[in-house]
């Protein structure tokens, strides 16, 4: 019998699901600290560099707040839709079609703008992110195809849709052909919050999306149904919860904050489309979902958590020479260990060897 | 060697199996606690207690599946560890499980083939599984695919899987529980012919008269100890029931039933077709539930049950919206929702994981089908206050065992949560219910608490229709029963009128229509 036993619990342990997420933060800084010691690097100051450095200052505190509001939008609108079992890997592609249709607003309406450029753009993105989701929601509804494998292709149809325009019909016409739209003009840039940093007004939208997504989740009946059809779906079936409703529901409404996220990106921190709109915050959402246990409270700090890892591997990378993958080694490390700890929930470690029988 | 001198004089042979002070334990409860069991040589042996009673972990240890935390295991003498099911039948121990673990595509010797720890030539395996078969009256043809067989066919697979082993004990887990009765009347022949062999055989059960007219010997369990040993022969199945509930038993009272008032539910010439092969479709169904009445509609699983189960709950939709009227509007085309607004309450038969929600709370269970007709929900915003409210009702009003409206609801015992399910159906004051084996894998105390109600709710003037496969309950339950079988319904009788054999019969098949275009109805008896 072996030393270290794993026994089911009665009960799924409450407290550990609150724990877990600490339990995996903590391993993937220990792990982190035995990775840098093995490539050569000083760990502590590599840590440091790359989780605390950037907590010092005005500026980092403000990019924190930048990276994560991406992040917070594309993974309350993820939440919801795992929650149902709709698994919807293209937040990614969403959020570009959202940068292109916001963006696009913004360039048709160049020069002519006013007040109302801003809220248009708002729904163009949401539109446009909406419009990319209904795809799969249509092909898993209607030929049962699966929402993770045409969520997931789309996302490189519109990265190449993307590169597409910004090489012809968003092109700066007095660019010197660089693929880059013209610099929005301010009737199409999002408000700075707090100045001395980049926060933008998307960081309300994300609030916004932090309560209305805990509204939808705990106090609705289509988030009662959504949890339904999510843990047992032959119980939604007999209850008669519309499935195909709530598969529609949670595609158009993920689609439309991912949209949203990339129009905040276009019409914030970058002021102009261009071929690179984000590092992957569509892929890092589903991440930051899992890690805040598919709560919006959870998703709000899961996502300041993963955008230090962002600024962290760049500051990183600037003080202290490490390679570019060091973010996405952190990231996956991350989950890695979540997935891992999540065990914890319903069983308990047992150390010692089991009494021998009679 | 034989210990027990003073119960076993020195030239007698030693038990088959002793069990002493057998005790496991899981987190949170004490399934066997010290548990002893003596099974001689050639006896039928009954164990016999309520559900959770600890009878699975008992044998589950014996077949090796489980391991005890103590006490000692005796095999004809000799002290015994057996390390896994391998182990077990090397000593010769045999198990039919309650649920058959069979590949439907592949062939009855195949199947074998796969169960057995050295199965030889494929031909040399068949003609042993016809020799075996001839010998102890197991009709089966070792070349036809497993999804061609009935369900009692299934389980002559499994018994006869473990006869090629010589078993000297046999264990057998609720067998009858999926038979006709003229199906587990011949199964009886069998076990008895194995145990004038010499075979052991351990039976569960929790059909009492079954126990009373095969075993010679019960052992009673009752929340993982031994309360009692006795011969069922010289008990009534009352004064079993109560041994196992350790309380009196109370039998529901069924008022005669007043004038039948208008049809609630009409199924007329209800016809099915399903993409999966392996469901059986619904030919020409048709009958009347009409106010204050209970029908009942007997049949062997897997002839149509859940099919029809999900016609009339909305979950299927048919294609002829006439085929299902309730209250006399045409439903057939409506979801579930809508029918629940026409008056329909259903009770399906898998309740953790279709009527219940394993992982949710009993107000939010109470929510679940609660919403069509009590007002939990308002604006699209659920009214929990209401939801918890609704959910204590019903604990108290059914006597739900229950850490309060908090508990999960696979926290609950499979009575318990019945209990919950039907009451919150109920409580909703339905025109219509349909109920799929009220009382399945459900102790006595609680089943006589489910019938009652469901006769109350009749005699209140709802219409009830009760579609199960034991035949105690519909002959306890019903005014009137019909028979599925393949797909077909057998009209209905009167239940005053007919007796267990001929629905017996008829859930055999012999009633008289003609076979269907495949010519299906090949039932070997």
């Amino acid at each position: 019998m072996s030393l270290i036993r794993l026994e089911p619990r009665g009960q799924a342990s409450k407290t550990m699901v609150y724990v877990t997420p600490l339990l995996a933060v903590a391993l993937t800084l220990f792990s982190g600290f035995i990775l840098f010691l093995a490539m050569g690097f000083d760990p502590v100051k590599a840590l440091h560099a790359f989780f605390i450095a950037p907590l010092t200052s005005v500026r980092g505190l403000g990019e924190l707040v930048v990276k994560a509001t991406p992040l917070v939008l594309c993974a309350v609108g993820l939440a919801i839709g795992f929650r149902a079992n709709v698994w919807n890997i293209g937040a990614e592609g969403q959020l570009t079609l959202g940068a292109i249709t916001g963006g696009g607003l913004a360039l048709a309406f160049y020069g002519e703008g006013g007040w109302w450029l801003l809220p248009l753009m708002v729904i163009g993105g949401a539109v446009g992110g909406a419009v990319w989701a209904a795809v799969p929601a249509f092909l898993r509804l209607r030929f049962n195809a699966s929402e993770i494998l045409t969520s997931l292709m789309l996302n490189y149809v519109a990265l190449l849709l993307l590169n597409y325009l910004v090489h012809g019909p968003y092109r700066d016409p007095d660019g010197f052909a660089f693929p880059e739209s013209r610099l929005f003009e301010a009737d199409a840039v999002l408000p700075i919050l707090w100045s001395g940093t980049r926060v933008h007004l998307g960081a309300l939208f994300a609030l916004f999306a932090v309560a209305g997504g805990w509204l939808l989740i705990a106090r609705t009946f289509i988030g009662f149904q959504i949890k339904v059809i999510g843990l047992t779906p032959a119980a939604a079936g007999y209850a008669g919860f519309d499935q195909k409703r709530i598969v529609w529901l949670a595609l158009l409404l993920s689609g439309a904050l991912a949209g949203i996220a990339g129009m905040g990106e276009v019409a914030g921190p970058i002021g102009q489309v261009t071929a690179s709109i984000s590092p992957g915050y569509g892929y890092t959402a589903i991440i930051v979902a899992f890690l805040g246990r598919l709560h919006p409270v959870g998703i709000l700090l899961a996502a300041l958590l993963m955008a230090l890892s962002f600024i962290g591997g760049e500051a990183a990378q600037i003080a202290m020479g490490l390679p570019k993958a060091i973010t996405g080694v952190f990231q996956g490390m991350l989950l890695f260990f979540l997935l891992a700890s999540d065990v914890l929930i319903r069983y308990r470690v047992r150390f010692g060897t089991r009494r021998a029988v009679a | 060697m034989p210990s027990h001198a003073e119960t076993f004089p020195p030239d007698a042979p030693p038990p088959r199996l002793e069990l002493r002070g057998i005790t496991k334990r899981f987190p949170g409860c004490l399934a066997n606690d010290h548990v002893d069991l003596v099974l001689q040589p050639g006896e039928i042996h009954a164990l016999l207690g309520e559900n959770g009673a600890g009878k699975s972990t008992l044998v589950k240890m014996i077949y090796g599946v489980l391991h005890p935390d103590s006490g000692t295991m005796l095999w004809q003498g000799v002290e015994t560890i057996v390390p896994d099911p391998a182990g077990a039948r090397r000593l010769g121990i045999g198990m039919v499980f309650q649920h058959f673990s069979l590949f439907d595509t592949l062939t009855v010797t195949e199947n074998i083939a796969l169960g057995l720890d050295d199965a030889g030539r494929m031909d040399e395996l068949a003609d042993r599984i016809r020799s075996v078969s001839e010998r102890y009256g197991l009709a089966l043809d070792p070349e036809r695919h497993v999804f061609h067989l009935s369900v009692g066919e299934r389980q002559r697979v499994e018994i006869v899987r473990c006869l090629l082993q010589d078993p000297k004990l046999l264990i057998m887990d609720e067998p009858t529980s999926v038979l006709t009765p003229q199906e587990a009347a011949k199964l009886f022949e069998t076990l008895r012919v194995l145990a004038a062999e010499g075979c052991t055989i351990l039976y569960i059960s929790h059909k009492l008269e079954e126990i009373r007219a095969l075993c010679s010997r019960a052992t009673v369990l009752r929340a993982g100890k031994v309360v009692g040993a006795t011969d069922p022969r010289q008990e009534t199945a009352r004064s079993l029931a109560e041994m196992m509930m350790g309380a009196e038993l109370s039998t529901p009272e069924r008022p005669p039933q007043g004038a039948a008032g208008a049809a609630r539910l009409s199924v007329r010439h209800l016809s099915t077709t399903s993409d999966n092969p392996f469901a059986t479709n619904l030919k020409d169904v048709s009958f009347e539930v009409r106010a204050g009445e209970i029908l009942g509609i007997a049949g062997v699983a897997g002839n149509g049950q859940a099919e029809l189960m999900a016609a009339l709950s909305g979950e299927m939709l048919v294609a002829d919206a006439d085929s299902v009227v309730i209250e006399g509007a045409s439903a057939g085309h409506l979801g579930p929702r809508a029918r629940r607004s026409l008056g329909l309450a259903f009770v399906p038969e898998e309740r953790l994981g279709r009527g219940a929600v394993p992982e949710l709370s009993l107000s939010e269970n109470a929510l679940l089908s609660g919403y069509a007709r009590e007002p939990l929900v308002r604006g699209g915003m659920v009214h929990f206050g209401r939801a918890r409210a609704y959910a204590e009702t019903i604990i108290r009003g059914f006597n739900v065992v229950a850490h309060g409206h908090r508990a999960e609801a696979r926290s609950l015992s499979g009575g318990n949560l019945q209990k919950f399910i039907i009451g919150r159906e109920i409580l909703q004051k339905p025109k219509l219910l349909v109920v799929g084996q009220p009382t399945w894998g459900v102790d006595a105390g609680a089943a006589a608490a489910i019938h009652k109600a469901l006769i109350g709710l009749a005699r209140s003037g709802a219409a009830v229709l009760v579609i199960s496969q034991d035949l105690d309950e519909l002959f306890v339950l019903s005014d009137r029963i019909s028979v599925l079988f393949h797909g077909r319904l057998s009209d209905s009788r009167p239940t005053h009128e007919t007796t267990v054999e001929r629905i017996g019969l008829l859930m055999g098949g012999l009633f008289g229509t003609p076979p269907d275009e495949d010519g299906e109805i090949t039932r070997a008896v």
